[in-house]
């Protein structure tokens, strides 16, 4: 165990925890930031997507340890009231079913359109690829991505 | 928001409620909790007044809805409400909507599945709101001392046009609450609908895009352990365990092996589970468990033939679940030995061996398809806090009822002492019809004598069974010299059951038509999958159909049509179990809104399907770009009556459609010794953004039927049209699922 500093959401807190313990499950159960899914736990699926200093990053394949002293954005940090123009566009376009994965597809979208205000969807396809959905969102996904693009 | 706190526990009080015949002030605290539907918070009433188990009416005016069913995705906790809304004439935009506990005693039918919700709880549905309508309009008849008869309502509010006397339903509802219930209300007529047929956003869509808890996997109580478990592989059981290193390990409190059922238990059908058996690792985080069993040293020992007891519709059976390790391989050779003989007989029309030696033309094909894994993005997991008092679960299920049964029997409680919390659902398609994961965090939470969050890995729930059966049919047709299809038949089996339905086209639309059935019994667990077996059997058929089309020189639509209206002037059989004229309503419709006569030079399929109450026809475009399948169009006619919510009924059909390509393309799961050969997403290849299509469209025929479900219909044709469109591409009909390895070997070949 020890203590790592975190700085999360523009909070910083210290969580005593073993450092090799994969953000995911710190931000969920240490700091109960549920938003951020537990999905596949390899870096396969997305469900857990975060930002780390702005990149989307899969949180269940990052050692706490690693987190330290980096600016880590949760779904919770986007927008806790849904007002970030993503999650605005995720509304509009009534894009969940289950909303299992969705927010890890809202924050690998903020991520694309962080660095890409204006992405094709050749570029949507390839940043959104590391998101499963099994209910099969994808296209209101790549519509509302769009949207938000044009909101931005 | 207004907290009204009580005393009273929720469960007891409702129940005081509901012997008491309704009608008694409710004041709830935990709606503190729950989010109004509309973008701005709702000022919460100082008093709820209740009207039936679906409806409370605050003093102002603000409305509760109780959405009785699970929710897994397919929007019920916004369309049934909005049914209820609409009897009840209120503006939605003033309805709060709140997900009820399992509680039978108040409400129909709590089972999210088989498409069935809005089917079914129509009518309820729909009573629940006029009822209560009607008992407000009783108050107001007598607070105005005037005939009921003349107060009409509009939007909540209760209007006397000849007096110009008006209120609002929270005025009313304190009264309306004691009148006894009328019987037969009226229901309003389908052209006066004001909500049912508009689109109305997902109730829960804010707290999904912020990330708020809804989940099973998102639920904390201060105290609970997190508990993990291990499963034999399939045909195998716990030899030994060595846990002395798990135990020792950092937040570990407990390792242990369970039987989830015992032995004599008499189960239902949906007491499918794969292990009973189940090595536990108990701890305080997630994190500690999953590496506390990696931990784990387990031997496993082949497992004897076992005896499970089944209830059944004939009364109790013994079902023997095989010992031994299965492989895929074995199976494959197995299906083909079973292919070659004689299945039971489901149906026989006419002469059909006699009309194949009168064929001029006949075409025989045979289509496998593999077992499906489930994946739903959230693991397998449950809360339970088991006492020698009571017992409290909270998690995913689409039928709690199912499992009710069961949990009484293993814990020893009586049903009233036992609550079943519905958790949204990250996906269920079938999985979560069984609920023998509830089972399992009951009895560790009883054992533990604690409350219990238990999980799956990704791992654990990718091998745990539930699959969708694996599949094979040998379909076969004869034509006469004018291309008319004179004889037909279907022999189908799988692994544990058949693959036929009997009674679905194209029986009945043809004079000379068998069908057979066999299965072959099997230790690895299979459960419903998003329309199980149709979702094979539409893929199957309805290829054959578009290769008999062409052996006909037909177009595959008019070739269908030419079928169904056979079927309608001249129906061979009784029980046919579809309406022609839907069915070819679908096609009209698909042929019309793909503009399938006018399009040329396109790799397009055509499929149609009716199952779990819907027609669907679907056009498909694909192309192959750097050797890679990319589905260009995809375009959906359905018939399911009356669409309660469009837009959200065409998210449905997207999806159904994305996921069915997915699966067509690269759903598999394949067996070596008894151990799934794949445990996460690096090995098992699901349908990413990439893959998904260009562009669906979803068309819904116009009709005022009652209406029907969509969670699966949209799913099997899917199968059909992308081997039927993969055909254009590359000249090779596609008869082995998945299509992406055969796809792969076409191209090497090309």
């Amino acid at each position: 165990m020890a203590v790592i500093n975190l700085n999360v959401n523009g909070k910083k807190q210290a969580v005593d925890v073993d450092p090799a313990t994969p953000l995911l499950w710190v931000l969920r159960e240490h700091l109960r930031l549920v938003g951020t899914k537990y999905g596949c736990g390899i870096g396969q699926c997305g469900a857990c997507t975060i930002h780390v200093n702005g990149t989307a990053v899969r949180s269940c394949s990052l050692p706490v340890s690693a987190a330290q002293n980096r600016e880590i954005t949760t779904i919770e940090g986007l927008s806790e009231s849904g007002e970030h123009p993503v999650q605005k566009a995720w509304l509009e376009h009534d894009v969940a079913q289950c909303g299992y994965c969705q927010t890890g597809q809202i924050m690998s979208a903020a991520a694309l359109l962080r660095t890409n205000s204006n992405p094709t969807d050749a570029q949507i396809d390839t940043a959104m690829s590391g998101n499963i959905c099994r209910c099969g969102t994808y296209l209101r996904i790549r519509d509302a991505i769009k949207t938000a693009a044009k909101q931005k | 928001m207004t907290i009204v706190k009580s005393t009273i526990s929720r469960r007891s009080f409702l129940k005081a409620s509901v012997l008491a015949g309704g009608g008694m002030v409710l004041s709830f605290s935990w709606l503190a909790g729950c989010k109004p539907s509309a973008e701005e918070a709702l000022v919460l009433p100082k008093e709820w007044f209740e009207l039936n188990n679906y409806i409370k009416i605050g003093e102002n005016g603000v409305v509760t809805l109780m959405s009785p069913n699970p929710e897994f995705g397919s929007n019920v906790k916004t369309s049934m409400p909005m049914i209820v809304a609409e009897e009840l004439d209120v503006d939605w935009k003033n309805v709060i909507v709140e997900q009820a506990d399992f509680f039978p005693e108040r409400f129909d039918r709590q089972f999210t599945g088989g498409s069935q919700g809005i089917r079914q709880g129509w009518k309820p549905l729909r009573t629940a709101g006029a009822t209560a309508r009607q008992m407000l309009k009783e108050a107001a008849a007598q607070t105005w001392k005037i005939p009921v008869d003349e107060i009409t309502t509009d939007n909540g509010i209760l209007y006397h046009k000849q007096s110009g006397k008006q209120a609002g339903y929270g005025e009313m509802a304190n009264l309306a609450g004691t009148l006894p219930v009328p019987e037969n209300a009226p229901l309003k007529e389908v052209k006066d609908f004001k909500i049912i047929r508009t689109s109305r956003k997902n109730v829960d869509g804010k707290n999904i895009v912020t990330g708020k808890p809804m989940f099973g996997l998102d639920f904390k109580k201060e105290g609970m352990l997190i508990a993990t478990v291990a499963h034999a592989p399939f045909g195998m059981r716990v030899k030994s365990v060595d846990d002395s290193a798990a135990r020792s390990m950092p937040g570990i409190k407990d390792v242990f092996v369970i039987k989830t059922l015992l032995d004599d238990y008499e189960r239902n059908g949906f007491d499918t589970n794969s292990f009973n058996e189940l090595v536990v690792v108990a701890g305080n985080t997630s994190w500690e468990v999953l590496n506390a069993k990696k931990a784990l040293k387990i031997e496993w020992e082949n497992a004897p033939d076992t005896i499970h007891i089944v209830q059944g519709w004939q009364g109790s059976q013994k079902v023997t679940v095989p010992g031994g390790l299965e492989s895929t391989q074995g199976h494959q050779l197995r299906m083909e030995e079973m292919s070659k003989k004689k299945g039971d007989i489901l149906r026989r029309d006419g002469d059909p061996e006699g009309a194949f030696k009168k064929a001029v033309k006949v075409l025989e094909r045979t289509y496998n398809a593999p077992y499906l894994a489930h994946n739903c993005m959230e693991p397998i997991n449950c809360y339970a806090h088991v006492t020698s008092e009571s017992a409290e679960l909270y998690g995913p299920i689409q039928a709690p009822e199912f499992i009710m049964r069961t949990l009484v029997a293993r814990l020893g409680l009586p049903k009233e002492k036992i609550q079943i919390n519905l958790a949204r659902m990250g996906g269920g398609f079938g999985q979560r019809a069984y609920g023998h994961h509830m089972v399992e965090a009951a009895v560790i939470s009883q054992k533990l004598n604690t409350p219990v969050k238990m999980f799956y890995s990704r791992e654990e729930d990718m091998t745990n069974g539930i699959y969708r059966p694996t599949y094979t049919a040998t379909y076969k047709a004869g034509l006469d010299e004018n291309n008319n299809v004179i004889a037909f038949h279907v022999k189908g089996g799988g692994i544990p059951e058949h693959s036929v339905h009997a009674n679905r086209f194209p029986a009945g639309a043809i004079d000379n038509y068998l069908a057979e059935g066999w299965s072959l019994n099997s230790n690895i667990s299979i459960g419903a999958f998003r329309a199980p077996r149709s979702n094979f059997i539409a893929g199957a058929e309805q290829s054959f159909l578009d290769e008999l089309a062409e052996l006909a020189g037909k177009d595959p639509i008019a070739f269908r049509l030419e079928l169904l209206d056979r079927a309608k002037n001249n129906p061979v059989g009784t029980t046919n179990d579809y309406d022609p004229d839907r069915y070819a309503g679908v096609l009209k419709l698909v042929r019309e809104k793909s503009k399938w006569t006018e399009t040329t030079g396109k790799n397009r399929g055509v499929a149609a399907y009716f199952c779990h109450n819907t027609y669907v026809a679907e056009v498909l475009d694909l192309e192959l770009q750097d050797n890679k399948p990319v589905v260009t169009n995809v375009v959906a006619a359905v018939d399911c009556g009356i669409v309660i919510n469009p837009d959200a009924a065409s998210n449905m059909g997207e999806g159904g459609i994305v996921d069915g390509i997915g699966n067509a393309f690269y759903g598999e799961m394949t067996f070596k010794d008894g151990v799934p050969e794949k445990n996460n997403f690096h090995q098992y290849r699901m349908i990413r953004q990439m893959e998904a299509p260009r562009a669906v469209e979803v068309h819904f025929v116009q009709n005022d039927f009652d209406p029907t479900g969509l969670g699966e219909p949209l799913f099997p044709p899917v199968f059909a049209v992308v081997a039927n469109a993969l055909y254009k591409a590359t000249g090779k009909r596609f008869y082995n699922q998945p299509f992406g390895k055969e796809l792969e070997k076409e191209i090497r070949l090309m």
